[in-house]
């Protein structure tokens, strides 16, 4: 079985993020991290490699700048066997629709049974990215997995609604998202920091997708930013110290006043 | 007047307030179209006509609800394809936006998720939205194909107007490779008597600083009439089920007024309320980066606050 995990590289979330004159979401200058969000898909593929009876092989995909390398760099530390990294100038600034296409192009080459992907990435958080892969490789679509079983060719999962609980089935191949309560991911062993150095990442371009630069990157993109601003600082609150039981009476003071009662 | 094409968002027929929002915001672009899939519309067209609906799409097939996303996709494309419509405005839930996102790619058209707000504009609609965990509030608008928007909850209060509500079924027809991922059990929540958590106007929620006791925190939002929300360290300490955390891997709530108590203020949590219109802390630490947020904050041991609150609320609308 093949296995291709989609990872993004994102700016670290407990760091500032900006913008950059250009619209873009401002990378330079804030540490990069592989998203956390998907540091459960790699895990869960590990766990579906450790339980397979056959030779799996866990495949890590991002599309990204140099420094994302890094988040290839992590996952192979936590396991996976190899990367691809699409990397171009071009690249710079596309949106979900042209980051999906691209990540197509590159798993088509693959020949998955499985692709996996994070709920979201912790940047853009769009949560967008999984579905339109699904309907760029016309494969069938399980995603927000927060429990996975796989048997054989079966993949069933359960997917937290916001109105039920849901339990999906599908056969593979096809494209599998998981969330946050699906497992637990793993720290890199010092073996598996050692052992990633020795394992090959391939480098691709636009041109080697067979894409054109002109489908993809800001210029590309089908919504146009007209401006941004930062939100203005809220005003600093009252803050009160509950002594001898005053704080209850204090709080409902003030609610009362703002007319929540 | 174009149409807009309104995805309905509802449980069995009972149609949830963001379909109302939705409604009104389609309101300021065109003639809002209800797109109501599934067989219970009896249960729904009141609604849809009392927030303003001039026409109701009827998709009623199995084919649409028993496989995840892709089938309503596949709808939605063709009622685009036939309606031509200024847009397609779909709920910000997990599964809108994969609907949305699918349609997109289907109708070779721009999307934009999650905004907040929405203006009709000289070159079609352009909304607002917030990003950064809230930082940052940005203005888009689509420039190819049928702008496919997402919208939050709370984005706008509900304008009741009667629209005509003129009823079409329309027959979707679904590919057989739509039909691969199937729902094979679905369990709805259990009803909790509170308001949805995503809906509500009052959101009070607790985190570590609970000790694993929700009674006060549920107490307390009873007598507010409140929704009751968690962190992730309560909710992965098994005290209060997934489906209510707040924060990037729970819900995005945007109430009137959100309460935390016994939650520090991590930047995850701040990601699912800080567009809360007022936020109210009880922390017994004073340096919780909670209180950078909030209006009005206590800093006190929520064992005894709450309880006393609760009292003092009951007392009043007594
Ligand atoms: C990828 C990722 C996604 C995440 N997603 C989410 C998410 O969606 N939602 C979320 O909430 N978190 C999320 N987190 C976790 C987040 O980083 C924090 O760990 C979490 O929010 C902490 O929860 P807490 O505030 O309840 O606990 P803590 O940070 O431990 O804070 C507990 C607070 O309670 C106070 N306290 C203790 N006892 C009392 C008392 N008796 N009375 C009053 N106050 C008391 C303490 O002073 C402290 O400030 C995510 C993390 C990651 C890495
Ligand atoms: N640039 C990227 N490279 C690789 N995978 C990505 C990229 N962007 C998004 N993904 C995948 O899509 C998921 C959801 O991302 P998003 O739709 O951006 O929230 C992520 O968790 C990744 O698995």
């Amino acid at each position: 079985m093949k296995i291709v995990v989609c990872v993004k590289y994102v700016p670290d979330a407990t760091a500032e993020r900006t913008f950059s004159p250009d619209n873009t979401v401002d990378r330079v200058g804030v540490d990069g991290v592989l998203s956390e969000l998907d540091e459960y898909a790699v895990e869960e593929a590990l766990k579906i490699r450790e339980a397979a009876d056959d030779d799996t092989e866990v495949v890590i995909m991002t599309v990204g700048p140099d420094e994302a390398r890094a988040a290839i760099l992590k996952s192979l530390q936590m396991g996976a066997d190899a990367g691809v990294h699409v990397k171009d100038e071009a690249i710079h600034g596309s949106d979900a629709i042209a980051t999906s296409l691209i990540l197509a192009a590159a798993i088509q080459k693959q020949n998955a049974d499985l692709v996996l992907c994070g709920m979201a990435s912790t940047d853009g958080s769009m949560s967008v990215v999984p579905a339109m892969l699904a309907e760029r490789l016309s494969l069938p679509q399980v995603t927000f997995a927060s429990e996975v079983t796989v048997e054989g060719t079966t993949v069933r999962v359960r997917r937290d609604g916001d109105a039920a609980t849901e339990t999906i089935e599908a056969t593979a191949p096809l494209l599998l998202s998981v969330t946050d309560q699906s497992n637990e991911p793993r720290y890199p062993s010092f073996k598996g920091i050692m052992a990633a150095k020795k394992k090959p990442v391939e480098e691709l371009t636009i041109a080697d997708l067979g894409l054109e630069a002109s489908q993809v990157g800001a210029d590309a993109a089908w919504t146009r930013v007209a401006g941004f601003e930062a939100r203005p600082p809220r005003s600093a609150g009252t803050v009160v110290t509950d002594e001898g039981g005053t704080g209850a009476a204090q709080l409902v003071e003030f609610l009362a006043g703002q007319k929540f009662i | 007047m174009t149409e807009v094409l309104v995805l309905v968002d509802h449980v069995d027929g009972s149609v949830r307030k963001t379909t109302a929002e939705l409604l009104t915001l389609a309101r300021r672009l065109g003639a809002p179209s209800a797109v109501f899939i599934g067989s219970e519309i009896d249960g729904a067209r009141d609604a849809l006509k009392q927030y303003g609906a001039e026409k109701v799409y009827v998709l009623d097939s199995s084919d649409l609800t028993d496989y995840l996303v892709v089938p309503k996709a596949e709808a939605l494309a063709q009622l685009v394809e036939a309606k031509q419509p200024a847009a397609v405005l779909i709920p910000s839930n997990a599964e809108g936006k994969e609907i949305a996102g699918r349609l997109a790619i289907k109708t070779d058209s721009g999307l934009i998720t999650d905004a907040v707000d929405l203006q009709a504009g000289d070159t079609g609609p352009i909304t607002t939205q917030s990003v950064f965990a809230g930082s940052f509030t940005v203005t888009a608008h689509v420039i190819q194909g049928t702008p496919i928007i997402t919208v939050k909850p709370n984005a706008v209060t509900p304008e009741a107007v009667d629209g005509a509500a003129v009823e079409e079924v329309f027959e979707a027809t679904v590919s057989d490779a739509a039909k691969t991922a199937k729902v094979t059990e679905r369990k709805p929540r259990e009803a909790t008597g509170r308001p949805e958590l995503t809906e509500a106007a009052i959101v009070v929620s607790g985190g570590r600083g609970t000790g694993g006791n929700f009674a006060p925190v549920e107490d307390f939002a009873d007598s507010l009439g409140a929704a009751v929300g968690a962190s992730r360290a309560a909710v992965d300490s098994g005290w209060y089920p997934h489906s209510y955390q707040v924060g990037q891997t729970g819900k995005t709530v945007s109430p009137q007024l959100y309460i935390a108590t016994g939650i520090s203020g991590a930047i995850q949590h701040r990601a699912g309320m800080q567009t809360s219109k007022t936020i109210v802390a009880v922390n017994k630490d004073e340096e919780a980066p909670i209180f950078e947020l909030v209006d009005f904050g206590v800093v006190g041991d929520l064992h005894a606050v709450l309880p006393k609150a609760t009292e003092a609320v009951k007392a009043r609308k007594a």
